[in-house]
This record gives structure tokens, C-alpha cells and sequence, in this order.
């Protein structure tokens, strides 16, 4: 018997969910919310220096991939479930574009954190 | 015989809209609903990630569009689509984790629940509380 990929998407769906379910929240509060409108206890929380050392840094850098990554895996995998609930079904070329899109997303941000080195 | 069945035309319900029968549905729904919100987050931060790669021009630049109005208005969005992820992913997880024994005891599925949300709102200050560090 051919065995199945689902489990690959469905483990990368439930730690992409973990993710966003504990981080994502507060995460886009700080970076979409509080930085934007200075509710802050300084201006510099998201300056260059800092973000860029965070990111240099192999927690940081693995943070940032992690969310980014998982989250877009988790993102498409439930979108190309849904989809099958309003009609769109799981053909081949749907699941190329839902599990293309993370593939890319992952891709461009892998690239990027490893070209900002350690 | 054949050709008296094909004639028939059987009603059949339309599925169309079936998510707006049923409050339960719609329920469900809006909780799928969030995954665009994750990924549409997930890209915003790509974006930061590239923009971070090019120097601080172009990270100021992406730090800028962040201001704009309409970016804090879709991230208050995003904001409340993740409340609702984080709400209905531990309220779920009890139904797709296998069955957890303490002292021979099934855990409850509330229990489970709850802690979820207890780590979730122990995460979310742990990760402010990293964002202010050194701040002030």
C-alpha cells in the first residue's frame, strides 16, 4: 500500500496551530498594535539595531522562522480543508497552490533570516 | 423502464450557503475563518524578514507602513482572529489528543481546556515581557 503524506501536513498543520494559538496573539498585538501606536515604554523596541541582533541571534532566527513558517503551513493546510467545505475540492491543482504558497513563504523567509548570517 | 427512471428528476438539496442554516455552523465557520488572518500575518512578517535583510532603509520603511491606518485596522483584525484561534484551538484540542490518564483517571476534557489557555496567557506575557526587556 502507497503510503499516505497526510501525516507530514497534518503534523505541520497542528504545530503551526500550537504556535499561533500560544504566540500569535501577543505577536500581533506587539507588531501590529502597540509599536504602530507608541503604546510602548520606549520608541526602540522595533528599531534596526535590536531586531537585527535579535535576529542574528540562533533563537531569534529560529523563532522568526518557526512562526513564519508553521504558521503558513498551518494556514493553508486548514484553507485547503475548508475550501473542500464550500465546494472546492482537493484536486491536484488546488492542493499545488495552498501547499505552494507555504512552500514559498517558507523559502523567502529562510532565505532572507540566513542571508542576515549569525 | 430505464429510460422512465432517467426522466425522474429527484429533488435534491443544494449545499449552497449550508453554513448559514445553523448557528453551529457559523461558528465553525468564523473559526476557519481565521486561518486567513495566520496567513496573511505569516506574510506580513515575511515581509518584515526581507525588508530586515536589506539594511534599515527598508526596514524603517516596512516599520512605517505598519503605522498606516489601514495596517492597524487589518492587524486589529488579525488581533481578534487570533484571539479566536487560541480560544477554539484548546477548546478542540481535548477531541484530537489521545486520551490523558493522571492516576488512572481520564483528564477532563475542560481541564485540558483551561490549561491551554492558562499557557497561553503565560506565553503572551512571557513574550511581552521579552519585547520591553532593556526598554524604558
Amino acid at each position: 500500500m502507497k503510503r499516505s503524506n497526510s501525516p507530514i501536513f497534518w503534523l505541520l498543520f497542528g504545530a503551526g496551530g500550537m504556535l499561533a494559538a500560544l504566540f500569535g496573539t501577543a505577536l500581533v498585538y506587539i507588531t501590529g498594535v502597540a509599536v504602530p501606536l507608541n503604546f510602548t515604554p520606549s520608541s526602540e523596541m522595533m528599531n534596526y539595531t535590536r531586531i537585527h541582533a535579535f535576529a542574528q541571534h540562533w533563537i531569534g532566527k529560529g523563532f522568526l522562522f518557526a512562526v513564519i513558517a508553521l504558521f503558513a503551513w498551518h494556514a493553508v493546510h486548514r484553507i485547503l480543508c475548508s475550501l473542500h467545505d464550500v465546494g472546492i475540492h482537493k484536486t491536484l491543482g488546488v492542493k499545488l497552490l495552498c501547499y505552494g504558497c507555504a512552500m514559498a513563504i517558507t523559502l523567502v523567509s529562510a532565505v532572507s533570516l540566513l542571508s542576515l548570517g549569525f | 423502464m430505464s429510460s422512465n427512471t432517467s426522466a425522474r428528476r429527484p429533488y435534491v438539496r443544494s449545499m449552497r450557503g449550508w453554513w448559514r442554516r445553523d448557528r453551529f455552523f457559523m461558528v465553525y465557520m468564523a473559526r476557519e475563518l481565521t486561518a486567513f488572518a495566520v496567513l496573511l500575518y505569516s506574510v506580513v512578517l515575511m515581509v518584515g524578514v526581507v525588508r530586515l535583510s536589506q539594511g534599515e532603509a527598508a526596514w524603517n520603511g516596512w516599520l512605517a507602513a505598519l503605522r498606516s491606518p489601514w495596517s492597524v485596522l487589518v492587524h486589529l483584525v488579525f488581533l481578534l482572529s487570533m484571539a479566536v484561534h487560541a480560544k477554539s484551538w484548546f477548546e478542540i484540542m481535548p477531541k484530537t489528543m489521545p486520551a490523558m490518564f493522571i492516576g488512572g483517571k481520564r483528564v477532563a476534557a475542560l481541564t485540558i481546556t483551561r490549561a491551554g489557555w492558562a499557557v497561553t496567557v503565560l506565553a503572551s506575557i512571557a513574550l511581552l515581557a521579552l519585547a520591553c526587556w532593556g526598554q524604558s
